[in-house]
């Protein structure tokens, strides 16, 4: 009886212990990759200094001039263009969606926008080179009066924007129901209109969370790589508009990575810009996860 | 003093779904009074509370028929602006739900959704609801503190002075007590014997002794009927119905 009994405490240990393991293993690989990336780095960083990496536009590999600055402004370009289509849109639809819409509609748009996001991003590449550029090389840019090839920081914008949608929808959406009904009903029963109560109750209250799940969009939208590479240009210099192409960090290290290495330096500093978004990647993660836990907080 | 109505129900039926919450209610509500609708619970009582303001037209799935007259105007009438007929009733939820803004901004909010914008008057509006509902010399030094930093007594009449500023005729109150410790109880209680000078009141309680304490017109709800209703001391003395004299000597509940 008492060995039976040891025996299966030990399987249970055996079992928790274990699944400890694999579950440390995952949590690690963030912190393994960032080390890892730091390591390989270190070349560069020891033969250029950090400033003239991260703030020169020159781009000659071959003559030992590693500046990064366009690439980082056309990651923010792309990155600013698709926050700034897509949060307008997706806050109307959660907006919509949580106050207005039937509960019916509400259960059948979730599942659908959910889709969005589980879309390869290659489709959207394609969409957006079938679709998108000849629409902004054809119509966009003669509208205005210039001339663009349609592989543009616009084109890379508005993909991207449409492959945020999901995060952006979900989570807000999520943040509005979960404001109480009583405080909608305090706010009517003193005569308050639906769109009153939104902006002045609902809204304030769900707003940090609102920002969290913005902030989320967001750091989405930094790494996204295959889907901008297609439309983007990929030209290695500081745009000066929307409708210029540009090149931003990730579409960088897919395009060259593997490819000239021969170059010395190089393969260092593709990992420094792996590193780069990285970090960038994850400082905006953890910022949104803490505002979402307090928010989740205060609201309750 | 001939007793006014001021809310008069008329075959009022409520449908949720496929179920029948409300039954064909008819009943009088007088002017300046305190009215309690009692009932165990999920008798309708909080149903009827809410098609008085409208606010079970926000809930979906629900069906209405039949008529609530308030000052002989049918408030149910799908031509009426709902915006308008809730700014004549205040209402007071089972627990408070102060607006996620100032103290200030809170009592404030009503008059300025319906198009006050000058300070003074605001100010002065502010100062006069928070007298009435007696939470002024409480916070009279921190209108600008965010409303959440008050105790759960203070934030519940902090709404009530809130459901005043848009000058109501009518008060509705939830069970207004039922999240409050006695002390902060006794304190609406008092409030609500104040207003009844000027304010038609209606609360819902499962409390039997809080309606003997406050009440001068009764309404028994049982499963979604009309049981009897009649002045407080009819009921509470000499029940015509079996049912009634049942629930208040708390054989049913």
């Amino acid at each position: 009886m008492a060995n039976l009994l040891s025996r299966r405490r030990i399987k249970d240990i055996l079992a928790s212990k274990a699944m400890l393991l694999l579950t440390v293993t995952a949590v690690s690989i963030i912190f393994v990759m960032v080390v890892g990336l730091y390591l390989r780095s270190r070349p560069i960083l020891a033969s250029h200094s950090l400033t003239q990496l991260l703030f020169s536009s020159r781009w000659r590999p071959s003559q030992d001039e590693f500046g990064f600055l366009a690439f980082i402004l056309g990651t923010l370009w792309v990155t600013g263009v698709a926050v700034l289509i897509a949060v307008p849109l997706c806050l109307l639809s959660a907006i919509y969606l949580s106050e207005y819409a039937h509960s019916r509609i509400r259960e059948w748009s979730k599942p659908l926008i959910d889709i969005l996001a589980g879309i390869p991003s290659v489709v959207y590449g394609v969409w957006g080179i079938l679709v998108i550029v000849p629409l902004i090389k054809d119509y966009i840019a003669p509208f205005f009066g210039t001339f663009s090839t349609g592989y543009s920081i616009l084109a890379g914008g508005i993909v991207l924007a449409v492959m945020i949608f999901p995060v952006i929808i979900h989570v807000a959406l999520e943040i509005l129901r979960a404001v109480p009904l009583e405080v909608r009903e305090a706010s009517w029963a003193l005569g308050a209109t639906r769109w009153q109560t939104i902006k002045h109750v609902v809204m304030r209250k769900a707003m940090p969370g609102v920002a969290a799940a913005i902030v989320l969009g967001i750091s989405r939208a930094f790494g996204e790589t295959m889907a901008v590479l297609m439309v983007v240009g990929n030209v290695p210099r500081i745009p000066g508009s929307v409708l210029d192409p540009a090149y931003p960090l990730p579409a960088l290290i897919a395009n060259n990575y593997g490819e000239m290495l021969s170059i010395p330096l190089y393969d260092s500093a593709l990992m420094l810009a792996s590193l780069v978004l990285l970090l960038v990647i994850v400082i905006f993660n953890v910022l949104s996860r803490v505002i979402l836990v307090r928010v989740k907080r205060s609201i309750r | 003093m001939e007793d006014r109505t001021h809310i008069r129900v008329q075959n009022l039926n409520v449908f949720y779904r496929q179920q029948q919450i409300l039954k064909d209610i008819t009943l009088n509500i007088p002017d300046r009074k305190i009215t309690a609708i009692i009932g165990p619970s999920g008798c309708g009582k909080t149903t009827l509370l809410k098609s008085f303001n409208r606010l079970v037209d926000s809930i979906e799935g629900v069906r209405i028929s039949g008529q609530v007259l308030v000052d002989d105007e049918n408030i149910l009438d799908p031509r009426n602006e709902v915006t308008h007929i809730r700014k004549k009733m205040g209402l007071l939820l089972q627990k408070p739900y102060p607006l996620p803004m100032s103290i200030y901004d809170n009592v404030a909010y009503g008059p300025r959704i319906h198009g006050i914008k000058e300070k003074k008057r605001l100010d002065e509006m502010v100062e006069r609801y928070l007298k009435k509902a007696s939470l002024w010399p409480e916070v009279r030094e921190r209108l600008r503190q965010p409303a959440s930093m008050l105790s759960v007594g203070q934030q519940q009449r902090l709404c009530l002075a809130r459901g005043l500023a848009v000058e109501p005729e009518i008060i509705l109150g939830d069970e207004p007590t039922s999240a409050l410790d006695p002390q902060s109880s006794q304190r609406i209680e008092q409030t609500f014997f104040e207003l009844k000078q000027d304010y038609t009141i209606v609360i819902v309680t499962h409390i039997l002794r809080q309606a003997r304490r406050m009440a001068d017109y009764v309404i028994f709800l049982y499963l979604g009927e009309l049981i009897e209703q009649g002045p407080a001391a009819e009921i509470f003395e000499n029940p015509r119905q079996e049912l009634t004299r049942e629930y208040i000597k708390g054989l049913i509940s």
